[in-house]
């Protein structure tokens, strides 16, 4: 009989357990059109490390990670995962090697009930129906929305869809998880949850974390180096302190947000 | 009372053969946001298969002679066989394209099989004798039916079981379902999205299979454009069950078989030649009522 812990985040024998360490964004431009949304990008994620990824609207956050999941091919510049060229990966292969996302609109199968929208991860990265529902109750559990399990997916509240989104891309450990905006829309109350929670996700998955965040009590309080996009440039990266007291970064903030 | 019960079971019979056209186009629609015309062609060929390729104009069965249970295994693999051919030499390459693109290109696909048929068979149609004894009549309490009638509603009812089991239960099912609601979230998810896809062709192949057969059997004639009108109806159907949905695309099949067939029964004669402007007539009333179809598909809903 498996272990509570280890149905969270071990893989079967069948999978080989992701290796790399880093993934790693190396001048990666993309441009639409004649329009450049990202220039010259470049930033590394380390296993069990919390990256965050923060910008104003429109700083190509969202453009960079889909970069770094095989969603868009980068115009020119390479990314990386454990030193391999992920050129011409297909979206499934990313997450086979490892790389697992969750969208800011949660995307979850709204007909299917919750219970399967985290078991069809597992049965799609290779799992028998019954061990992948080991698995997804598991981590359901972990999220503390097993008591939703059987209920569609599409009757649940916007936050809870976030967390099933996120049990999701935890499905059997990969070993980086990129999260767009996990807090956006949370009360205060429900982000204090939601950062005690990501923080915990490296040690327990042995994995890292990307975290693109506008809400800068989560960012700060868990993010090991923090990255700064503007206009889809680098503008800075350092840990929170440094980005706290870094002129250009407040003034990037100060001039576009309230 | 009697009459109007032998009515109703010809038109649960014409419904349920619309229904498993609708299935497999609805299947299509729902993975790969195809509306494949070329499905009924691929009923026109499950149903030649079972006869001698000359242009002759008897047919000389060749598969169509075996025992059922060697003759529908076969016919099943060649339809899945062209079906899944098809994905890959037409459908595949263009992956990335637009949903009309690629309904003009399954308009083509159509095309050549009638005109791949019509080369090697002949422009004439055949009759064909296919499990003649199921065309004998029971007598039920005066109750007088072909057994054809029942087993085809029987063989769809389980066909529809079978498939919703498959979806439901198999690890294959619900890597579909995923793949149905959001392809590019499924591949995410590490579902592998060409596979998914051949095997919604395979599917489809299958339930294009069974209904060769029970319509060749009802019908007793082969011709090059013999799935057109099937795959017409079962199109209509599907947009009136809701694009996407498989259990609209169910009702929706039943739905215009029993309209179709009681206009048939109980239109004044003279009115009858316009059986099918009345069928769309009440299309046309549904959709004015329902604009998304009887059963819309939520994750359809919320894309348009």
């Amino acid at each position: 009989m498996q272990t509570e812990e280890s149905l969270l985040t071990d893989r079967p024998g069948l999978l080989a357990q992701p290796q790399a360490a880093e993934l790693t964004a190396e001048n990666v431009v993309v441009q639409f059109g004649g329009l450049a949304a990202i220039s010259k990008v470049s930033l590394t994620v380390r296993r069990g490390d919390i990256f965050g990824l923060i910008g104003p609207n429109g700083a190509g956050k969202t453009t960079l990670v889909n970069c770094l999941t095989g969603f868009q091919a980068p115009t020119s510049g390479r990314v990386l995962l454990g030193g391999d060229a992920t050129s011409g990966w297909s979206p499934d292969k990313f997450r086979k090697q490892g790389v697992a996302r969750t969208f800011q609109a949660g995307r979850l199968f709204k007909e299917m009930t919750v219970l399967e929208n985290v078991e069809v991860a597992a049965v799609g990265l290779g799992l028998t129906r019954r061990a992948a529902q080991l698995r997804a109750m598991a981590l359901l559990d972990w999220v503390g929305l097993a008591p939703q399990a059987n209920r569609i997916a599409g009757t649940l509240a916007y936050t809870d869809e976030r967390r099933v989104g996120i049990a999701r891309a935890l499905i059997l450990s990969p070993a980086f998880i990129l999260l767009d905006e996990p807090a956006a829309g949370m009360s205060d109350a429900e982000c204090e949850d939601l950062i005690e929670w990501v923080a915990t996700i490296p040690d327990r998955f042995n994995c890292g974390v990307l975290l693109i965040e506008h809400n800068m009590r989560v960012i700060m309080g868990v993010c090991d180096r923090i990255h700064v996009l503007d206009g889809g440039r680098s503008l800075a990266e350092g840990t929170p302190a440094e980005i706290q007291e870094n002129p250009a970064v407040m003034a990037a903030y100060l001039g576009m947000e309230s | 009372m009697i009459n109007f019960l032998q009515n109703l079971i010809d038109a649960l019979s014409l419904g349920s053969l619309y229904a498993l056209v609708a299935l497999g186009i609805g299947l299509l629609f729902g993975i790969l946001r195809l509306v494949n015309f070329a499905h009924g062609d691929f009923i026109t060929i499950g149903a030649y298969s079972l006869i001698l390729p000359s242009a002759s104009v008897t047919a000389t069965m060749v598969i169509g002679s075996w025992h059922w249970e060697a003759l529908i295994p076969m016919v099943c693999v060649i339809v899945i066989i062209v079906a899944m051919a098809t994905d890959i030499l037409v459908f595949r390459p263009l992956r990335r394209s637009s949903a009309p693109t690629l309904m003009i290109a399954s308009f083509a696909v159509s095309y050549m099989i009638q005109n791949g048929v019509l080369m090697i068979y002949g422009a004439r149609p055949k009759a064909v004798n296919l499990w003649s004894a199921l065309t004998t009549q029971i007598n039920f309490y005066g109750l007088r039916e072909p057994v054809l009638q029942l087993v085809t509603i029987a063989t769809t009812i389980v066909l529809m079981v079978g498939l919703s089991l498959f979806l439901k239960r198999s690890r294959w099912g619900i890597q579909m379902r995923a793949a149905a609601e959001d392809f590019r979230m499924a591949q995410y998810l590490g579902v592998r999205g060409n596979f998914v896809i051949g095997l919604a062709f395979a599917v489809s192949g299958i339930l294009a299979a069974a209904v060769s057969l029970l319509f060749l059997a009802q019908t007793g004639a082969l011709s090059n454009v013999m799935g057109v009108p099937l795959a017409l109806f079962a199109f209509v159907a599907v947009v009136v069950g809701g694009m996407g949905s498989l259990p609209g695309a169910v009702v929706g099949g039943f739905l215009v078989g029993i309209v179709t067939t009681m206009l048939q029964a109980y239109l004044p004669p003279d009115l009858r030649v316009f059986r099918d402007a009345f069928t769309f007539t009440f299309v046309i009333i549904v959709l004015l009522v329902r604009p998304a179809g009887l059963i819309p598909s939520r994750s359809i809903v919320e894309r348009v």
